[in-house]
């Protein structure tokens, strides 16, 4: 057992876990935070994808040791910056979601693309999006989403 | 009785006596020519055009050299991320890398896929995802695969990773500096756990012969094989 | 699921329920419905404790102006928890703004009306429980109109009612809300008036969901998320091959990690397992991948994929127990061998892998139990734990937790997760117990849509029309052993594992089909469309195949075929038709274009799609699907179950779409071996078109998935010149 202290959605926590455990399950165990998803563990779905030092992560893969003082954002954080807002109301506003266990992470995802490419387009979609798995396979929405927030991005 | 028989038995004797000493003149030619011929080569390189001697007996250990460094360079270990493609490889059977990851402008992956969404610093071996310093896809100059997957002969790789347009300007200094020091590279004798927790395979040769290789065939001038 | 359907007048309420109304402790109105309950049981019924719903509500009016209504399914994606309120709101006249939706628990209340089980499945949410709904806000709003009469002294009829607002016939007005006390005292109306669907204002509409925003933001619950005060985490190391018992366990390694609580063997429907019981997911897991188990596997049968192929192809070459036969028998052996046509079809096993890993909770404190469990089977789920319990159903609260995904994994007859976790529960009696199957457990734990062999024999007529059938099915049956088998398994054959076959609403002579069902040591299930799945890709491929050697037109051969009164089908063929038709005759070079049309679960889907060859995959620029499913109730959800049920039906194409076995033994671990579809393989884009409708309404969850495949393949064989009759597609 270890502890550490993270920097989460602007929040300094401590934490006592065994140093391997992933990321993932100290945010949803420790933290409580359960927005962020377990999918299949190996980093091939993307369910588990927060941002660590501005970059999209995936958290089950990551063990907690090898954090250090990066700051994290989840999807329970990701509304107060103002390209995750402006994803997230066009998720809403297109009605996106099916069962909705994936979208965690494709909003993290899409959020991470358009920081970096504010206009993507169709091949970038693909790309950057192209390991988040959904299920249900609603993917169709996702772009249309994508293109929507993008244009409210100006 | 036997004056004409002493008589060819004498020039018989004589006969044998002749071609003995020729044969022992003969044979003793033979040594000293051999192991004139054994020291020169040893000392000058072989070839039987004199001058040129010592050239191609450096060039033949540099080639031996280059063969054992091409056996480390086409291991999954490296190879996997000197593609020719778009993406990289995973495995000792050097399949696709899982979840559509690519290359992307730098070899780093895309904006929400980047090699370092997943790939830290060091190795996970508590989840199965490997790590290194500055995870990333070796540039596609430095590919030794063609589009097929498949790895180019020992020619075409010597040939890329000697050119300096093409291999960051490095000379052979340069080269063996590389391969002795660079954190990705190191990481091929370290490659951490599989997601199941079977260790990885590391490359035919250990990290200090693979260096000793390198030295050996960059004294000998970095000669790369003939062909295509 | 497969659906029966009925008339509307079998699912009527009045038949066989009664309503009844109360006033909630914590005020307002509670609309609560019984079946088929002695009235003496409806009297003098005490008053429910404040914090918990009486399991038989439907709708409670708050004080505050809210509505919850009760969802009688699961929502996993297909969107119930909006559907199905809508419709009550609607007759209801409720404030949409106002109305909240909760899963309901498990309680008779909540049955479908049609299977008389709680569940979700068979594409049947709409399809069962339209009336029923409906009948439900119309009762509620009648009684709120008849209290505000009673208050204006005016007559019923003489009222309007909007917004959760009733209107006086001199501006009189009322909310709901104040008027739901003085109505829980009232008597129910015993003739419920629907609207006329001219009236409506929510049903028909494009009306977005009201889960979205929880489930952009991180707050929205499944079950894997619950966290209860004390909760432990369970993870079950299953045998590696079904039915396998536990010899010898090693857990010294596993013991020794800090925050583990018991590792103890654990019986299973077939075979054992050992079962880890650990403060966090992570130390469950890691302790329970250090255990060192010696399995006993004698006297099991050990299943092989490529011997499995093998002996269903023999068994194809003779017929088996008929599931159709119609004309003469002997019609097909009289024509000409060139007139002929022979195809074999392999369909490998299929998981499901919803997004969301399996779990269950439960607490057994002795006297009862409770549960939480995103479940499609909430009536056997509950049943089952109560068996191993030692309970009565009844002891056992059972909460619906949101699902992420279930595609019919979370449907199983034997309800052996639940089990499992009950097992484990009365283990650790007091102390509530999450049981988790990482993704591994799920890739290789069975219960897969069932691997098929088909052979099929089609004489072809001069004008290129079939003149002769003969179809054997070769496939596990889903239904055998199970409380599902007299429903569904008729003269020996499975009616699952023939159903778009045998049930083709082509018009086909001479039309023979039969199915084998052999037993193999893999647990099978229905798998998203279930027989559909595979039915309708040798259909919709040979259809497309005669049309091609005809040299007629995909759409027009398939017109003629139809049934003349293939009604549905036809107006989607022609809605299809109408819409593709600007871009079908306009594919670029290197494109192909792909027809299917296939109905299912009373729903009929006809399909264009537009792919070319990249990077030696199909890739589908564009999909154009016309659906016909009676009245639409919700157009927006039924967009998206297309737009995505398309997709999701690419799985059966996926390189690595295949669950195969080796020495009875999965060879697949994780998403990396078994690999659904990602963006790169789904659409591009899809769009979708109702035809218009004012019959009941039927079902969209499963109808979209079985046509991509054969539109796909039949599009690809005008690009390759060849047939693609095994899937997965491995290689083009």
């Amino acid at each position: 057992m270890a502890t550490y202290q993270l920097s989460v959605n602007g929040q300094r926590k401590e934490v006592n876990v065994d140093p391997s455990t992933p990321l993932l399950w100290v945010l949803r165990e420790e933290l409580k935070l359960t927005g962020t998803k377990y999918g299949c563990g190996i980093s091939a779905c993307g369910a588990c994808t927060v941002h660590v030092a501005g970059v999209a992560t995936r958290s089950c893969v990551v063990p907690v040791s090898l954090i250090g003082d990066r700051p994290i954002v989840t999807i329970e954080g990701i509304g107060t910056d103002p390209v995750g807002r402006t994803v997230q109301e066009a998720w809403v506003e297109k009605d996106v979601v099916q069962c909705g266990y994936c979208q965690s992470g494709q909003i993290m995802s899409a959020v991470a693309l358009l920081k970096a490419t504010p206009k993507p387009t169709d091949t970038n979609i693909e790309e950057s999006m192209g390991g988040n798995l959904c299920r249900c396979a609603i993917y169709v929405r996702i772009r249309e989403a994508i293109k929507s927030a993008s244009e409210q991005l100006k | 009785m036997p004056d004409k028989n002493s008589s060819r038995a004498r020039k018989g004797l004589i006969m044998i006596r002749k071609r003995t000493l020729v044969l022992r003149i003969s044979v003793f030619l033979l040594i000293v020519l051999a192991i004139w011929f054994t020291l020169s080569s040893a000392l000058v390189g072989r070839t039987a055009k004199g001058p040129d001697a010592s050239t191609s007996d450096r060039r033949s250990e540099g080639l031996v050299a280059w063969r054992q460094i091409y056996s480390v360079l086409t291991s999954p270990r490296c190879i996997n991320c000197h593609t020719a493609t778009n993406y990289p490889q995973q495995g000792d059977d050097r399949h696709r890398h899982f979840a559509n990851v690519i290359r992307g402008p730098e070899g780093k992956g895309v904006p929400g896929l980047n090699c370092v969404s997943c790939h830290q610093t060091e190795n996970a071996d508590s989840t199965g995802a490997p790590g290194g310093h500055n995870w990333h896809l070796a540039p596609l100059s430095m590919r030794w695969q063609d589009t097929n997957d498949q790895p180019l002969s020992s020619a075409a790789v010597c040939r890329a990773v000697t050119d300096r347009a093409k291999n960051h300007g490095l000379d052979g200094a340069g080269l063996l500096k590389h391969h002795e020091e660079e954190p990705l590279v190191l990481w091929a004798w370290n490659p951490g756990r599989r997601p199941d927790g079977t260790a990885r395979s590391v490359p035919p040769l250990s990290h200090a012969e693979f260096v000793a290789a390198t030295r050996r065939w960059v004294d000998a001038g970095t000669p790369c094989p003939k062909g295509r | 699921m497969r659906g029966a359907f009925k008339t509307e007048n079998d699912l009527s309420l009045n038949r066989r329920s009664f309503m009844r109304v109360s006033a909630a402790a914590a005020g307002g109105l509670l609309v609560s419905l019984y079946f088929d309950l002695p009235a003496a049981m409806q009297e003098g019924r005490p008053t429910p404790p404040p914090k918990v719903y009486p399991p038989d509500a439907f709708v409670h009016i708050r004080p505050d102006g809210k509505i919850m209504i009760q969802v009688n399914r699961l929502e996993f994606g297909q969107g119930v928890h909006t559907s199905l309120p809508m419709i009550l709101a609607d007759e209801m006249d409720a404030d949409w703004s106002q109305v909240e939706a909760q899963l309901a628990p498990a309680a008779d209340a909540y049955k479908d009306p049609l299977y008389g089980i709680q569940m979700v499945g068979g594409s049947g949410s709409i399809a069962h429980s339209f009336r029923q709904y409906r009948e439900l806000g119309a009762n509620t709003r009648a009684l709120l109109v008849s209290t505000a009469a009673d208050r204006w002294r005016v007559t019923p009829d003489q009222c309007r009612t909007a917004n959760s607002v009733v209107y006086g016939p001199a501006n009189q007005s009322a909310r709901y809300a104040e008027l739901a006390h003085d109505a829980a005292r009232r008597p129910v109306p015993d003739k419920v008036s629907l609207k006329n669907p001219s009236e409506f204002r929510l049903i028909g509409k494009r009306v977005r969901r009201l889960d979205s925003r929880a489930k952009c933001d991180g707050s929205q619950k499944f079950g894997l998320d619950l966290d209860l005060p004390g909760m432990k985490i369970a993870m079950v190391a299953h045998p590696p091959v079904f039915g396998g018992r536990v010899k010898t366990v090693d857990d010294g390694e596993a013991r020794r990690i800090g925050g583990v609580r018991d590792v103890f063997q654990i019986p299973l429907l077939k075979g054992s397992g050992v079962a880890v019981v650990a403060d966090r997911f992570w130390t469950a897991k890691q302790a329970r991948d250090r255990l060192k188990i010696d399995w006993d596997l004698s006297g099991i049968e050990l299943a092989n994929s490529s011997d499995l192929f093998t002996k269903y192809k023999e068994m194809a070459r003779t017929p088996g127990n008929v599931a159709i036969a119609h004309g003469d028998d002997e019609a097909l052996d009289q024509i000409a061998a060139g007139n002929r046509i022979m195809a074999e079809y392999e369909f490998p096993y299929l998981a499901h892998t919803p997004m969301e890993p399996l779990n269950a909770t439960i607490r057994f404190d002795g006297d009862k139990a409770e549960a939480w469990i995103p479940s499609q089977f909430q009536t056997f789920d509950q049943m089952a734990i109560a068996e191993v319990l030692g309970l009565k159903p009844e002891q056992v609260t059972f909460h619906t937790e949101f699902a992420g995904g279930g595609f019919g994994r979370r449907a199983v007859p034997d309800c052996h997760v639940p089990r499992e976790a009950a097992v484990i529960a009365k283990h650790l009696r007091g102390t509530s117990v999450k049981l988790i199957w990482p993704r591994e457990d799920d890739v290789r734990g069975g219960y897969y849509r069932p691997m098929h062999v088909h052979r099929v024999e089609i004489g072809v007529g001069s004008d290129g029309m079939p003149l002769a059938w003969r179809h054997v099915i070769v496939g596990q049956s889903i239904a055998a052993g199970t409380s599902f088998a007299a429903l569904i398994i008729k003269n020996g054959v499975d009616e699952t594992a023939t159903e778009g076959t045998a049930d083709t609403n082509y018009d086909i002579p001479n039309f023979h089909v039969s199915a084998h069902h052999p037993t193999v040591n893999v647990p099978v299930l229905w798998w998203r469309s279930v027989g559909h799945t595979h039915n309708a890709f040798v259909m919709e491929t040979l259809v497309d195949e005669l049309a091609m050697r005809a040299k007629i037109d995909p759409i027009a051969y398939r017109r003629k075929l139809l049934k003349p009164d293939a009604k549905k089908l036809r107006a989607a063929l022609d809605l299809m038709d109408e819409k593709s038709a600007p871009w079908r005759t306009k594919l670029p070079k290197g494109h192909a274009l792909g027809i299917s049309c296939h109905e299912s679960f009373g729903t009929g889907v006809a399909c264009a799609v537009d792919i070319s060859i990249e990077n030696k995959r199909p890739k589908i620029h564009r999909v154009t699907i016309a659906v016909d499913p009676g009245l639409a109730v919700n157009p927006l959800t039924i967009e998206s179950q297309f737009q995505a049920g398309v997709a999701f039906g690419v799985t059966q194409l996926m390189a690595k779409g295949a669950i195969t076995f080796k020495d009875g033994r999965v060879e697949q671990r994780n998403f990396d071996g078994y690999t659904p579809p990602y963006i790169v393989d789904a659409p591009v884009t899809v769009d979708v078109h109702i035809v218009p409708s004012t019959e009941p309404p039927t079902g969209c969850g499963e109808p979209p998935v079985p046509v991509i495949s054969p539109a796909v393949v039949n599009a690809l064989a005008k690009l390759t010149g060849k047939r693609y009759p095994s899937l997965p597609l491995v290689a083009i």
